[in-house]
């Protein structure tokens, strides 16, 4: 399966192990990844905030270059960030609804030889998992099934509200899908308060005692739920709840040590990529009961591993 | 839904508690009789008068217009009377229909929670009524028909308080005005007649507690059973403070979103490493170097330290941002100056105009007005 693919800003600034786990995992799925190099960023909320019409006319401009792509036979466009889903999502809402308003922003995009179409197929990797790979297929992929690891689901906003926009219904319940994938990747789900709530990124500049209260409020509830770690499709959650961890504990009643791992690692985990290859040594908060966890796994096969890096 | 559907067994359960009996919460639980199509508002209320006369709840109109009988159904907010008993058991996991108080506000009894206390306090907090322009004129003020339908969403609010009930930033920080309060006040910075549309965008962008405490979870859009979507109103708030009004706020509020957007102009993609510093310190290069930027810059040194040592950020990504090729990066700078440019920001607003679906003429209807 050939895919537009829409890594976004931070998957290749502060979270480089995004992109590279997407990298590694792709091909092990059989998705064949052409990269959207030439897209601008989708504004995360912000641009439109400041002026719509400018949003949403950056954004057609990267569903215009998508289509290109698709027409040399990519299926979909897909990208790894809830946040790029909910603000592309949000532009595309307007621009598939009202056809002078299309026209008017292809009026803009027109002196770049770029047109936009209606109804671009955008997809999060989270769905192209369920919806287009299959969870069967995902499952016979395993070779390491995440037996005995209990993973609490972390969304992000974007990709779970409004549900309208994003898709979500009886046929789609798409704000269950990590769910769904952990259970398929042999792992435990782990149910806990903040699985769909905010990590408190969008406020950290504008009141940081409240984004961080947040933060460690999800965390604390994963943590109490006895999560080994949490896993979350968006890199900007993944900022405040990882990068932020030691500055969101001060604000916590108890201490925190809840690792927190992108989407594209938990699956990669269960292709049998090491934790290493998967980047989880850049983390902040160190994901050792995950490792410990891969480590005894291969231990437990008598691949003879487990000793020395202990699986760095 | 069909409301041909015989009357069938729901099981409630309902959260039950008296602040003043000294006892603590406990669920209830009990199976009334009616058909799918009926709301749980009924189900209620059949529960009260067949089995216990003292479950507290608040209704009033049971027709979805007088915002009495605000409830979490399954843990979602919204208005028993509009909630089908249908809908409801087939959101459940237990096969029985849960039903709450709303959340962030303190409960005076069962389903009824103190609405003066947290709710109203935050209205009256936006001086919810029209600062009359002066001199009166002698007839009616007169006002075009565009800007009254723009207000028109936020008026469609009923006071029910479903959004209040989840507001995330409210759940950390009861101090928040709030999603109903922040919407109930673009009703008057959008109305022309009002004088204070400056005063009060400033008001609230200072406010620590005001406009740029919203943290864009989208509770609020979806918990609103009347189509307000507060968080969007707090958006257009945010534009016309900042570019109609260019308050520079003491919340960062405007400077973050300024380097934002001057960041993607600049590079195509976002310079993380830059915006922080810049929303702190200012719109520049030399946004890094103000005093409240190096305090920031202490306060998150263990995680930026952590960062730097992990490899997660190298200091060569932190300096040199990568940025798209430049015949890509010249087309996005085109359309920035194309669209800031313009006279008037185009916004659509698919409340106020629909969508294209919507407004097709019926097929059936038409063949019969020619027959």
């Amino acid at each position: 399966m050939k895919v537009a693919y829409w890594p976004g800003c931070v998957s290749r600034g502060f979270t480089p192990e995004l992109h590279g786990s997407m990298a590694l995992v792709a091909p092990k799925l059989g998705i064949e990844l052409v990269e959207l190099d030439r897209a601008c960023c989708t504004g995360a909320g912000v641009i439109a905030e400041h002026n719509q019409e400018l949003a949403d006319t950056l954004n057609a401009r990267t569903f215009a270059l998508a289509q290109q792509e698709m027409k040399n036979g990519a299926e979909l466009m897909m990208n790894i960030c809830s946040t790029c889903q909910g603000a592309q999502s949000e532009c595309q809402e307007r621009l598939d609804a009202n056809a002078v308003y299309r026209d008017h922003v292809n009026e803009t995009l027109a002196s770049e030889g770029l047109k936009y179409e209606q109804g671009i197929a955008n997809k999060n990797f989270l769905w192209v998992l369920v919806e287009d790979l299959g969870l069967d297929k995902l499952r016979e992929k395993v070779v390491r099934p995440l037996t005995n690891l209990k993973v609490g689901p972390f969304y992000g906003c974007y990709i779970v509200r409004p549900i309208d926009r994003l898709g979500i219904d009886d046929e789609n319940p798409r704000d269950s899908y990590l769910s769904l994938v952990i259970e398929a990747l042999g792992g435990t789900v782990i149910d806990y308060a903040g699985s769909h709530k905010c990590c408190g990124f969008p406020i950290i500049t504008m009141k940081k005692e409240a984004s961080l209260k947040m933060a460690a409020r999800n965390l604390g509830d994963a943590q109490s739920a006895d999560a080994d770690c949490i896993v979350t499709p968006c890199p900007l959650c993944h900022l405040n709840l990882d990068l932020q961890q030691p500055i969101a504990a001060r604000l916590s009643p108890t201490p925190l040590n809840m690792p927190v791992l992108h989407l594209p690692q938990l699956v990669g985990l269960a292709l049998g990529l090491s934790p290493k290859e998967l980047g989880l040594q850049r983390h902040v908060v160190k994901p050792t009961a995950v490792v410990d966890w891969s480590t005894s796994v291969i231990a437990g096969v008598g691949a003879g591993a487990g000793a020395g890096d202990g699986g760095w | 839904m069909d409301t041909r559907k015989p009357p069938q067994d729901f099981t409630l359960r309902l959260r039950r508690y008296d602040p003043e009996s000294g006892e603590a919460p406990y669920w209830d639980e009990h199976t009334i009789q009616l058909e799918p199509h009926r709301s749980v508002l009924e189900g209620i209320l059949q529960a009260k008068a067949r089995f216990d006369g003292s479950i507290g709840v608040r209704c009033s109109c049971r027709a979805a217009i007088c915002g009495s009988c605000g409830v979490r159904v399954n843990g979602q907010p919204g208005l028993a009377c509009h909630t089908h008993l249908g809908d409801a058991i087939k959101r459940s996991t237990d096969g029985k229909i849960t039903v709450e108080p709303m959340g962030n506000m303190p409960v005076i009894k069962d389903l009824i929670v103190d609405m003066d206390a947290v709710h109203w306090k935050k209205i009256h907090r936006v001086t919810p009524w029209l600062i009359g322009k002066t001199p009166v004129p002698e007839r009616e003020y007169i006002v075009d028909r565009e800007s009254m339908v723009d207000v028109t969403q936020t008026m469609a609010c009923i006071q029910c308080g479903a959004c209040v009930s989840d507001c995330l930033s409210m759940e950390v920080d009861p101090g928040f005005i709030g999603p109903a309060a922040l919407a109930k006040a673009y009703r008057f910075v959008g109305d022309p007649r009002d004088a204070e549309q400056a005063q009060r965008l400033k008001d609230l962008a200072e406010d620590p507690n005001g406009l740029y405490n919203c943290t864009h979870c989208f509770k609020c859009v979806e918990a609103c059973p009347k189509g307000v979507a507060p968080m969007n109103q707090i958006m257009r708030l945010r534009r016309r403070a900042g570019a109609d009004h260019h308050i520079d706020d003491r919340n960062n509020g405007h400077r973050h979103e300024a380097a934002f957007v001057t960041l993607v102009k600049d590079g195509g993609l976002l310079h993380e490493a830059e915006l922080l510093p810049r929303s702190y310190g200012g719109n520049s290069w030399f946004g890094k170097f103000a005093p409240k930027a190096g305090a920031e810059l202490v306060d998150s040194l263990p995680a930026i330290t952590k960062a730097l040592l992990r490899r997660k950020v190298t200091p060569k990504a932190a300096l040199f941002p990568h940025k798209l090729a430049k015949s890509d990066l010249k087309n996005v700078q085109r359309i920035y100056d194309e669209v800031q440019g313009r006279e008037d920001r185009y916004e659509l607003n698919l409340y106020v105009v629909g969508d294209d679906k919507d407004n097709e003429p019926v097929a059936g209807a038409a063949e019969g007005s020619t027959t």
